[in-house]
């Protein structure tokens, strides 16, 4: 999937990826994609509710292994 | 969508009581709530410009996962205390969990707003400058007027 900008919150624990990816999220431009890399378990379940609450899509997600890749679009 | 509003009572100063306000408060900003959190009686401590004092304590607490059995007597000794919250620094910073430190400061950047019990503050007769600058002080009104209005609202 084609994204502006990547984040690589691995080794990082709750609740640093949420909080990094909202950073990262604010420097990005309305429709674009931020891709997010984790190895936080709880981050699957995580990413979605802070997308339902914020309002961002989670356009993408996988699991590779112990790590999960999402793709957040910007509202 | 109106904007959520949370609430956190924050009234332990310990290691292991300090993530709690902090993890939800910086997590609900991330997620575009309105954050309060009040700090009253020890938990006041958690807003000290140094947090070297913040310290886990064995004792009372019997949940409390050790690499080895632990009897009371022992987890009473001198230094033991000391000797908990550096091991648990350190598991802390090998999992990737984040300092209080560092919550926090996540926390001001998010702009969830602290305040301080004033009362507390008389009461162990702390002085303003004990705490970190963008604190504001207030009393148990300040906290229910905007706790009334909350979605979310929490003791710890």
């Amino acid at each position: 999937m084609d994204f502006t900008k990547e984040l690589d919150a691995r080794g990082l624990n709750c609740p640093l990826p949420i909080i990094k990816t909202k950073k990262a999220l604010g420097d990005l431009e309305s429709g674009q994609v931020l891709k997010v890399l984790s190895t936080d378990a709880g981050s699957v379940k995580d990413m979605q509710a802070f997308a339902t609450q914020t309002g961002h899509a989670l356009v993408g997600s996988e699991a590779q292994g112990k790590e999960y890749v999402f793709f957040l679009r910007k509202k | 969508m109106t904007q959520k509003r949370m609430a956190i009572i924050a009234s332990k100063g310990t290691l292991d009581m300090a993530y709690p306000p902090f993890i939800l408060g910086s997590t609900a900003a991330a997620l575009d709530y309105e954050v309060q959190i009040f700090f009253t009686f020890y938990g006041l401590q958690l807003l000290r410009k140094d947090l070297s004092d913040v310290k886990i304590s064995p004792i009372g607490n019997p949940a409390m996962p050790m690499p080895v059995p632990m009897p009371v007597l022992v987890s009473a000794l001198p230094g033991m205390e000391s000797m908990a919250t550096m091991m648990m620094k350190r598991k802390i910073k090998s999992k990737g969990v984040a300092s209080i430190e560092e919550l926090r400061s996540a926390c001001l950047e998010a702009d969830v707003k602290f305040i301080g019990c004033q009362m507390t503050v008389d009461l162990f007769d702390f002085s303003h400058d004990d705490f970190i600058d963008g604190v504001e002080y207030g009393g148990a009104s300040t906290f229910l007027q905007f706790a009334g209005e909350t979605d979310i609202c929490l003791f710890v």
